[in-house]
């Protein structure tokens, strides 16, 4: 039986938050987090928790699992359980709005903030603005991001300052638009992010990288960021 | 864009330029200080007036100050924003830095180029 601990918190009933435990039965199977979440979710189905895809593209269910960031649903018992047991608490840093499900609210805030579409003020083309094998490579590694939280809330300087610090996961897609020769607004992106909270409230510790599901490398962008902010300075 | 009127110089991209160049400057200068007393053991006062009197020795000296100046700026007011929320608290302990940094500066300079 693995030992699991839930961080359970309903503000309408409960006056604090505190861990429930569980005992799930895992028949000696190697399962995802997300799967353990369902069986526990049969025994008290007032446990509440976000999940969609279960195969690690929406983002809906990071969490903090045996105290790192990750999605319950690409997350093997294999890779976090150490001497059976299992400890799920809610993304780390945001409001908690029930149990495991918490208030994404300022994580979007930032997102928009950088503006997160191309923008491009030449005419457009009949057809389509092309881009060359060369330049398409350049958004690898960037696009990826499906905005789950979890490097973002893995950030000590993104939870002391979640109001002024864009954060990794906003600053991934600040550089995706930067790096995209499709786009001409540069100038405009980057004026908005010389200040010393936006970008340089980084100080490179790698939370982000460590933690992303998905494989990328924020500290690398906003490494990124500060050059070519820098180049347009010097 | 977020605004600042306490930081070192208004600018978060400068703020960090400095911070980069003054680290660099005082990880010499530390380096020239350690290596210094290691060649030096058994060291008098006369010897460490004269090395602080040459002229080359000051102006290192002086960068050296002006640097820490800077990076403490930039760094503890760094840790000042994440850690102190209240606005009164956040405000006053960023004057008593800069403060702080003014005094110990001139106070260097002084000692330095004093007699």
């Amino acid at each position: 039986m693995l030992q699991v601990s839930i961080y359970r918190y309903n503000p309408e009933t409960d006056s604090a938050p505190y861990m429930q435990e569980f005992q799930v039965d895992t028949q000696g199977r190697d399962l995802m987090v997300l799967n353990v979440l369902e069986l526990i979710k049969q025994q008290d189905s007032s446990m509440a928790y976000r999940r969609s895809c279960r195969e690690g593209v929406c983002g809906s269910d990071g969490m903090n699992i045996n105290g790192t960031n990750g999605l319950a649903c690409v997350t093997p018992l294999s890779d976090v359980v150490k001497s059976n047991k299992l400890v799920l608490r809610p993304l780390p840093g945001l409001p908690v709005v029930r149990d495991l499900v918490v208030d994404m609210g300022i994580f979007y805030k930032q997102y928009e903030r950088i503006q997160p579409y191309l923008q491009n003020d030449t005419t457009p083309p009949a057809i389509e603005r092309l881009q060359s094998p060369e330049e398409r490579d350049k958004l690898d590694g960037l696009y990826e991001c499906i905005l789950c939280a979890c490097c973002s809330t893995a950030c000590p300087s993104f939870w002391w300052n979640p109001d002024k610090f864009v954060g990794p996961a906003g600053l991934l897609q600040a550089y995706r638009f930067l790096a995209d020769s499709r786009d001409t607004a540069a100038r405009e992106r980057l004026a908005e992010l010389e200040d010393p909270f936006s970008v340089f409230r980084c100080r490179g510790i790698m939370n982000c990288v460590a933690v992303c599901p998905k494989g990328l490398n924020p500290t690398r962008a906003i490494g990124k960021i500060r050059e070519l902010l820098l180049e347009n300075a010097t | 864009m977020v605004t600042n009127v306490t930081n070192f110089s208004r600018s978060g991209l400068s703020d960090w330029l400095v911070q980069q160049v003054s680290a660099v400057i005082l990880a010499l200068y530390a380096l020239l200080m350690v290596g210094y007393f290691l060649f030096h053991p058994g060291l008098d006062y006369a010897t460490w007036h004269g090395f602080f009197s040459q002229t080359w020795m000051r102006i290192f000296s002086l960068l050296a100050f002006i640097a820490l100046a800077a990076h403490v700026w930039v760094g503890v007011w760094t840790v000042i924003t994440d850690y102190i929320k209240p606005i009164g608290i956040r405000f006053a302990a960023q004057i008593v830095l800069i403060l702080a940094i003014f005094v110990f500066l001139v106070w260097g300079v002084q000692i330095l180029w004093g007699a």
